[in-house]
């Protein structure tokens, strides 16, 4: 079979947060102690509410931030403490798309350039050479050449995803890492994107981490998805093992709170009580025992241990299943 | 229920007419009546500038000594001063003096501060740290003081006046540029840029400085006005230029013995001092309201 | 059978920018029964919510205008009341709550004193019943310690308490019709479901109408009782929820059902629907959306579709279902 893309083990990141002019400086744990692989040509999604760390993981592995501890390995190499001027060939390999497409384009810059940046930085290829990849890319994202010489300002949200999309690829990566990239965007056009984001990965055979809150998305695009919360992975698995025998609390919470758009299939649901915990405090023990409707006396002390369910790759980190 | 005041972040899609950020940009100056006009004031003394040595009237050095300090008339329409020479002509030449000496040490100012200012934002940490804490002292000085104690350094003359001027302008304009680098910096499209693994000077240059172009013209604009009062400050002072150089600040210097016989000596090269700041000024303000992101979603 | 509360007649609302006037909203018709759930769907840049805003009458600052048609509430016509009247009406028998709950509360006043205006104005109450209403409210919409809350800003409160807040707010006056604009956008789905729930349930215990603008179509399928698709300023579709998602009949509401990604569904490729909303100041003659539709004909490129009765008391604007002028120009 294919071979292990990327590999990430026990990263951890945490932030110091001033508080007040003298108070003490509070460390906030975004991520803490997080372990996946991506096979490549396949689709991991990381899912789970704002504050979970799905973003900040994002980072971690294209190197955005530096990760506190743990390892990542993207086609065999180790990149976790690597200076950024060690960093050229992997910013070659791994290309983001982001959630924003007005912010995350450029507003001074022709599209043409936009999409051309990536050769720039890190070809010879000459001006017309650099053009003739832009042109063809364009017409792989579904746009056409007259786009070229506009600004971004004068595209809708869809095509100006497109113009991300192209960006990213004009490298040939191996992994793109996309946060969120269809969640500002209209329902018929996130399907134009979702369905483009597929095709691209079929016919590349490109890798994706792709980082979401939304589980009908997720479901729509991945291979293998992980559950985070406050910072942890609480679930991972393949995705039908994910959606068909959730075994997490937290997971079937959140898979009976997404509204089902089917009014015949409107359902009694897991109504988590209260909010988030604040990152900065994380609760002791299982990080979801104060809102898990099952919790236990040890889950407020012993934080549970990651554990295999049944077959595949199906890992849990909760107490029941480890009892 | 108080909810008039909530709905101002409307996402209705009124159709945005797509200018050129130029065409734009003109079309909301136009509107700005004042600034308008007063741009107007500052290109007519450009152009006067430019040919002014070659309209005025008299020979704006030669003295004449039958017709000193006489008041306006209609052969010396802003009079004369005390070795007969015409003011008139002496403003027209000392007009590029005036805008070349405030624009240049702008100018210079701003580039260096803006490199500092960008750098301080972009790398934080020791760096900034450093060029913070230097700008906070020079702040501690009143920045005249400042200006007089190089030029007292560097000896009098309109080079080390630019020098000086330009010195004090730098911590204003590091801070300024600082200021809207933090802001820039937090774009996603400069993350992007770090992911693709651009370098720190493109990233810098390409993708944070366009974006603080527009409160730097503002800025700019606004020190002008400044630096031609600090400039003819320290000509009044006699720091400056010599008194012989049609210089407006050496004219007020030459003319203060004079201010209560011949007032118009002095009043002359204060109007135009006066009305070249308010110009400055005036258009500043309206370049703030058409430039200013904060200020242009109405 | 059933009261009407509201009734939108031929709404038409208009924007001008750089002095030419646009127009947005173009002859909107619904209307809301007593006790109904009603949804109104589209995506942005529809005239969803500036339905909303032309309800409510809050175009300050703002050149929105309404240049005809008629909102009737209650059977009285509000488009011609008078800015005081509006103030009354307003907050007392129709209050709104909007997506970011965070701009919509003043960040330097206590929730306590924000939510005690309303009911000061509306109630006639004194400060400490009003006091004491304000309590009452923030326990009904499920605040824990609604003693200490009303002392608090709106910035100590996560998202989810402060469109709980919001809701008090709104609710505080018994209206009888809440418009909820995009009112869990930015909450995440397990706060939406408590909001939501909460809403189904005040919803029920007070007999109330409500206006739910959403773009999320499971939301939707999940609130409401009838449905209203919205296209470029245009009611397309209007329906029962079960027969809308059962059969959409306009091609964009089929469209839009079909882009949707859906728990369980094996689908590889999503249905999407092409091209972009078209643009206020540029929109195509004939039906809006004919550019986009798959199943167009050529009489959709020339005139607009009207309004059709279908069966179940279903509406819908597409020549489709035009039988006599449809069919002939196929």
């Amino acid at each position: 079979m294919s071979n292990k893309l990327l590999k990430v083990t026990g990263i951890r990141k945490s932030f110091e947060i001033p508080s007040g002019i003298l108070g003490k400086k509070k460390i906030l744990k975004a991520v803490n102690d997080v372990s996946f692989e991506i096979m490549e040509g396949q689709t991991f999604s990381l899912v789970g509410e704002s504050g979970c760390g799905k973003s900040t993981t994002g980072r971690l592995v294209s190197r955005l931030l530096t990760p506190s501890e743990g390892e990542i390995w993207i086609d065999g190499e180790e990149i976790s403490q690597k200076k950024e001027s060690q960093l050229k060939k992997m910013r070659q390999k791994v290309q983001m798309i982001f959630q924003d497409p007005y912010a995350s384009l450029n507003p001074r810059m022709k599209v043409r350039d936009i999409i051309a940046e990536p050769l720039l930085i890190h070809t010879k290829l000459s001006k017309l050479e650099q053009q003739r990849l832009v042109s063809e890319i364009l017409k792989v994202v579904g746009l056409n050449e007259s786009h070229a010489d506009r600004y971004a300002h004068e595209f809708s949200g869809g095509q100006r995803q497109r113009i991300g999309i192209a960006r990213a690829l004009i490298m040939k990566p191996r992994l793109i890492i996309a946060d969120e990239p269809v969640s500002a965007l209209d329902v018929s056009i996130q399907s134009q994107i979702l369905n483009l984001l597929k095709d691209l990965q079929s016919e590349y055979n490109i890798t994706y981490l792709f980082i979401s809150h939304d589980l009908s998305v997720v479901e729509h695009i991945s291979d293998y998805i992980g559950v985070m919360y406050l910072g942890t992975i609480v679930e991972s698995g393949p995705k039908d093992a994910i959606f068909s025998n959730p075994q997490h609390p937290y997971t079937k919470a959140l898979l009976s709170s997404v509204p089902i758009p089917d009014p015949k299939l409107r359902k009694e649901r897991i109504i988590l009580k209260g909010d988030l915990p604040s990152p900065m405090n994380p609760p002791a023990g299982c990080p979801f025992h104060t809102r898990c409707p099952v919790s236990m006396e040890m889950c407020k002390t012993i934080v549970p241990k990651v554990t295999q369910v049944a077959l595949d790759n199906h890992f849990v980190s909760c107490h029941l299943m480890s009892s | 229920m108080e909810f008039t005041s909530t709905v101002t972040e409307k996402k209705q899609v009124v159709p945005k007419k797509k200018y050129s950020p130029v065409r734009e940009f003109w079309v909301n100056f136009k509107h700005q009546k004042t600034a308008f006009f007063a741009s107007m004031f500052i290109l007519l003394l450009i152009i006067i500038a430019i040919i002014g040595p070659s309209i005025a009237p008299y020979d704006p050095y030669k003295p004449d000594y039958d017709a000193t300090l006489q008041g306006p008339s209609s052969e010396h329409i802003l009079g004369t001063d005390e070795y007969g020479r015409d003011i008139f002509s002496r403003i027209l030449v000392g007009t590029r003096i005036t805008l070349s000496v405030s624009t240049s040490s702008v100018l210079l100012g701003a580039i260096v501060g803006t490199v500092l200012g960008i750098m301080s934002g972009y790398f934080g940490g020791w760096l900034d740290r450093i060029i913070m804490r230097s700008s906070d002292v020079m702040f501690a000085f009143p920045d005249l003081l400042l200006a007089i104690a190089i030029v007292a350094v560097l000896g009098p003359g309109l080079n080390n006046v630019i020098i000086a001027v330009s010195v004090f302008s730098v911590p204003s304009f590091a801070r300024l540029v600082r200021g809207s680098t933090l802001e820039a910096k937090e774009n996603t499209f400069v993350e992007a840029a770090k992911s693709m693994g651009a370098p720190h000077k493109r990233i810098m240059f390409k993708h944070i400085f366009p974006e603080t172009v527009s409160s730097l013209i503002v800025f700019v604009t606004m020190r002008i006005g400044t630096a031609i009062i600090a400039a003819s400050s320290l000509s009044f002072l006699g720091l400056g230029a010599s008194p012989e150089t049609p210089d407006w600040g050496a004219m007020l210097s030459m003319g203060r013995d004079y201010l209560g016989t011949a007032s118009h000596v002095v009043m002359m090269p204060g109007i135009a001092i006066f009305l070249t700041v308010l110009a400055f000024n005036l258009v500043g303000d309206g370049l703030r309201d058409v430039l200013d992101p904060k200020t242009k979603n109405e | 059978m059933s009261e009407k509360l509201l009734q939108v007649e031929q709404l038409q609302t208009e924007f001008t920018k750089d002095k030419q006037k646009i127009r947005i909203l173009h002859g909107v018709n619904f209307h809301i029964n007593k006790g109904e759930v009603i949804g109104l769907v589209g995506e942005s840049g529809c005239g969803k919510s500036l339905t909303s805003l032309s309800i409510m009458g809050l175009f300050k600052g703002t050149s929105g205008e309404i240049t005809g048609g008629h909102i009737r509430f209650n059977g009285q016509d509000i488009t011609s009341l008078n800015v005081n009247e509006m103030r009354k009406m307003r907050g007392k028998q129709i209050a709104m709550i909007f997506q970011e709950p965070m701009t919509s509360l003043n960040p330097v006043m206590k929730i306590g004193e924000q939510l005690m205006e309303p009911i000061r104005i509306h109630l006639n109450l004194n400060k400490k019943q009003a006091k004491e209403h304000a309590i009452s409210m923030l326990k009904k919409v499920g605040i824990a310690r609604p003693d200490e809350v009303i002392n608090e800003y709106p910035h100590q409160l996560s998202g989810g308490m402060r469109q709980r807040v919001m809701i008090a707010m709104a609710m505080s006056c018994n209206p009888n019709l809440l418009i909820a604009d995009e009112p869990t956008t930015a909450l995440d789905v397990t706060i939406q479901a408590q909001i939501l729930e909460l809403m189904k349930q005040l919803q029920q215990q007070e007999d109330m109408s409500i206006l739910l603008i959403t773009h999320d179509l499971g939301i939707v399928a999940e609130m409401c009782d009838r449905v209203v698709v919205m296209y470029a300023g245009r009611v397309v579709e209007e329906a029962n929820v079960f027969d809308l998602f059962e059969e959409p009949k306009h091609p964009y509401t089929r469209g839009l059902i079909g882009s949707v990604p859906k728990i369980g569904d094996k689908r590889d490729k999503l249905d999407s629907i092409k091209g972009n909303v078209p643009d206020p100041s540029d929109m195509p003659i004939g039906c809006k959306f004919a550019p986009r539709c798959t199943q167009v004909m050529p009489i959709c490129l020339e005139a607009e579709p009207t309004s059709i009765m279908l069966e179940n008391d279903r509406l819908c604007s597409c020549w489709l279902y035009d039988h006599e002028r449809g069919e002939m120009h196929v």
